[in-house]
């Protein structure tokens, strides 16, 4: 039993341990820097960049003052709005499949279906809105853009609904059947209801995830420098002007992408925080 | 209150059988505080060698928290707090400098539920204790391996199987993968925390049986709410209630004469 | 006036049609979803089909010239560039977010633990033009300064070979994409794995630390063990990611699609070729940029099935 000397070896697993401990912290520590420094840009280029200005006016041309980003600010919203709406009806009635009729025959095929979606490159759902919509209709439009956004929030609606509807206990469905309620009376007045702040997750998650695409809407809305709120024209949103602001060589329009990231990364942290707060006042 | 109690233990130690060996464990005024709340207080007993001591008491008492404190369990809970000392083999194991590591290689343990690694192989469940001292030799693991299956009483079950994982067992079984797995490091003391509240009637016999074998390799110390279990396993017997330590003896005599009239009113049925 | 019996005043609709109208619409708006995901396949493998078949399955995957003059088009530069920097990427972040998931739950405080996982979740949220765009306007510059610093060294020495494979020093192009893609899939990964190394049991842990294990020790052999699954798959949906990441890499790689790509050089994926030459793209060329889209259709579903797999058949709930 010669082969471990008890103290030795406990001296070396004790090295071990705290080697580890120094591992993992400068790891941690590697992660956070360079979050850090992208959040930190963000912020402090963001808030020097912004004004009230940006706000309220579309695009100018440079010498005249540049304008603001009041076109992409509106685009973004009505596309995005357009998409909670398509994508949550189609998220809430997969949701709803998955919890509620448990032993459908569809569910498995339904289950791969949503998570292949959840993965695939936002790119790819823009390209195929592309060739399915734009190509047909001879046009760049925001219909096209809140399309492809609400190809990326079906699957995130989709399963959160499933998730909180599986969470509110059998004995609320049984206690409505019992009163002579038909199912979908059950579902729409008793299920849905208990699991409505699940179900404003889902749509913030979703909404924060498609806010901040550029590349579908590069293909479907087409981009834009006019203030429109007609999503049969092409329109801007702030993921696209930050693209193109971003390459170009003026001071100005540089200063434009950080303040858009700014208002966007707001949007984002808005988003997920009425996330945050749904779930808990739902967990409540 | 206090000196009561202490003079109660005093008193048990005194009154035993002389020929009894020194305790291979012993505490002293033992206390446990999860922040501001008392999980268990003053706690002077001893844990004689080679003999099962059960720990009883309605759920709540201390019980638990008192047999996690005699490894340092509670070292991993943030809140909690230890006072007084734990001797074993009279060096107080929360003395400064002490490695709370080598403290559960000597003192292993076995939990409620059945805790099998699921990654892990039956045999590499068995042997992961030894694995962490660094023996890689294939022959002291063999060895080890069946030694503490046999201690098990699970040797003849699954010497056909030691590949196979150890999810794949019953739960009796797994829990005596567990005790396999605990014993392989051979440890000087075996802290047993309700270990057959989540096993059927079988198995639980099972692991009863076991007992009164493995007193002959190890110091047995048991929580359980279950006073026939204490009956028959147990050589001593302490009563937990609401964090205090009510009266400790001899098995036979703490139920069929207590001092207290609390230990009395709790293992006639009249409450817990 | 007859007196109607009570059950033909009640609404159809509270009867057994209801029910049937209600799972017809909610399995209608499903199989709306399941044939739009098919649609999408569909849709880039029918478009594509022409690049195949002027070039040859094999021809097209396996070609080396893109030339929109010549009408002749190879897909292997942005396969290649999209498979590197994507595994790059991967192997730069997985330590760290493997660290930052131990670390946020076996060993900081609670307040830090729950203020790294914000920040996580924050940054995985961060539209990825937002990462581009530090890429370009802030990691660029100071990459610039550290390339030029090292080809220098390297012609220093006469290394030509060296110089050679660390290519142009511009601050733009496959390190540069690497490293934001790294930047990127770490929070990504992170979460996932630090998700499913909290859901670990705490009997697990006790049961390490009963037999006398060191912090590390229960880490190594009780709960890295038992949350490999999620790990696995947070792994390889961060690659998933990093394959159809297009705006943060477009705006920092430089889109060169001739081979061979260098360390500092620019270089192309299939996301920016996408990007880059949808504008004038007509006919084949379009016909070819669409089999690229399909190319990452198939990449990254094959990839999100393994993700699936591995959760189902390596996780320790998946086996019992």
């Amino acid at each position: 039993m010669s082969a471990w000397t008890a103290e030795g070896n406990l001296r070396r697993r004790r090295w071990w341990n705290r080697a580890v401990l120094v591992l993992l912290v400068l790891g941690s520590l590697i992660v956070v820097a360079p979050l850090g420094l992208v959040l930190g840009a963000v912020l402090v280029k963001g808030i020097a960049a912004i004004n009230l200005a940006l706000f309220l006016e579309p695009f100018r041309p440079v010498d005249e003052g540049g304008g603001g980003l009041a076109h992409a600010i509106v685009g973004t919203l009505l596309m995005n709005l357009l998409a909670l709406l398509i994508g949550g009806v189609l998220g809430l009635a997969g949701g709803i499949l998955l919890s509620e009729y448990p032993d459908h025959p569809v569910n498995p095929t339904l289950r791969i279906i949503s998570d292949l979606l959840n993965g695939l490159p936002a790119l790819l759902k823009g390209l195929v809105i592309y060739t399915l919509v734009v190509i047909p209709s001879g046009q760049f439009s925001g219909y096209a853009g809140a399309l492809a956004l609400a190809l990326i929030m079906v699957p995130i609606v989709l399963r959160s609904t499933e998730g909180v509807l599986k969470l509110v206990p059998w004995s609320v469905r049984e206690a409505g059947l019992a009163l002579g309620l038909p199912r979908w009376r059950v579902i729409l007045s008793l299920v849905l209801p208990a699991a409505t702040s699940g179900v404003i997750t889902g749509l913030m998650l979703g909404f924060a995830r498609a806010a901040g695409e550029a590349a579908p809407l590069y293909f479907t809305a087409g981009g834009s420098q006019l203030l429109t709120f007609n999503l049969g024209q092409q329109v801007e949103s702030l993921a696209l002007s930050i693209y193109k602001y971003a390459g170009e060589p003026s001071p100005l329009r540089q200063e434009q992408a950080w303040a858009a990231s700014l208002v966007l990364t707001v949007l984002v942290l808005v988003a997920s925080l009425l996330a945050r707060w749904a779930t808990r006042r739902w967990m409540n | 209150m206090e000196t009561n109690l202490d003079k109660l233990s005093q008193g048990e130690q005194g009154s035993l059988d002389p020929s009894l060996p020194k305790p291979r464990m012993e505490t002293r005024a033992l206390g446990v505080h999860y922040g501001q709340k008392v999980g268990v207080a003053n706690v002077t007993l001893p844990i004689y060698a080679n003999k099962v001591t059960a720990l009883i008491g309605p759920s709540g008492c201390g019980k638990t928290t008192f047999l996690r404190a005699l490894n340092r369990m509670h070292d991993l809970t943030p809140i909690a707090r230890v006072e007084g000392e734990a001797l074993l083999d009279g060096k107080n194991i929360y003395a400064p400098g002490t490695d709370p590591v080598e403290v559960r290689r000597k003192i292993g343990m076995v939990f409620q539920k059945p805790n099998p690694f699921p990654t892990l192989t039956i045999y590499d469940n068995v042997v992961a204790g030894l694995r962490l001292l660094g023996v890689r030799r294939k022959d002291v693991l063999d060895e080890a391996a069946e030694r503490s299956l046999a201690q098990a009483a699970l040797w003849d079950e699954v010497k056909d199987r030691l590949r196979s994982p150890g999810m794949s067992l019953s739960g009796g079984q797994q829990q005596r993968l567990c005790i396999a797995r605990a014993l392989a490091v051979q440890p000087e003391v075996l802290l047993m925390d309700e270990p057959t509240s989540a096993l059927d009637p079988i198995s639980t016999q099972a692991i009863e049986d076991l007992m009164t074998d493995l007193k002959n390799h190890v110091t047995i110390a048991i929580v359980t709410h279950n006073m026939q279990q204490a009956a028959r396993v147990s050589d001593f017997t302490a009563y937990f209630l609401l964090g205090e330590l009510i009266e400790f003896g001899p098995t036979n005599q703490l139920f069929t004469n207590p001092k207290d009239p609390r230990t009395e009113a709790y293992i006639t049925g009249r409450f817990g | 006036m007859t007196a109607r019996p009570p059950e033909a005043r009640i609404s159809p609709l509270y009867r057994a049609l209801g029910d049937r109208l209600f799972a017809g619409a909610v399995l209608a708006l499903c199989l709306l979803i399941i044939g739009i995901v098919v649609l999408i396949g569909w849709q880039l493998a029918a478009n594509g089909s022409r690049a195949f078949a002027a070039f040859g399955l094999l021809g097209f995957l396996g070609g080396t010239t893109w030339d929109p003059v010549a009408n002749v088009f190879g897909a292997w530069p942005f396969i290649l560039g999209t498979l590197i920097t994507s595994f790059a990427a991967l192997a730069l972040a997985f330590f760290p977010a493997l660290a930052v998931a131990i670390f946020a739950v076996e060993y900081a405080p609670r307040w830090l633990g729950s203020a790294l996982q914000y920040a996580l979740e924050l940054l995985a949220s961060l539209p990825s033009v937002i990462y581009g765009l530090w890429g370009l306007l802030v990691l660029a510059p100071v990459l610039r300064g550290v390339e030029q610093a090292v080809v220098g060294w390297a012609v220093e020495r006469e290394a030509d070979w060296l110089a050679q494979i660390l290519g142009a020093p511009i601050g733009i192009g496959m390190a540069n994409a690497v490293l934001v893609l790294a930047v990127m899939i770490i929070p990504y990964a992170a979460s996932l794995a630090k998700d499913s190394i909290a859901l670990v049991p705490n009997t697990q842990r006790e049961a390490a630390y009963g037999l006398g294990a060191t912090k590390w020790e229960v880490i190594r052999m009780a709960v890295l063990p038992y949350a490999r699954g999620g790990i696995l798959a947070g792994v390889i949906l961060g690659f998933t990611r990093a394959l159809g990441e297009t705006m943060a890499v477009v705006m920092v790689i430089g889109n060169n699609k001739n081979l061979p790509f260098t360390v500092f050089g620019s270089a192309t994926t299939i996301p920016s070729a996408i990007v880059n030459e949808f504008g004038e793209a007509q006919g084949l060329q379009l016909s070819s940029l669409l089999a690229l889209g399909f190319i990452l259709f198939i990449l990254s579903g094959a990839m999100n099935l393994l993700a699936a797999w591995i959760v189902q058949r390596m996780s320790v709930e998946g086996r019992l």
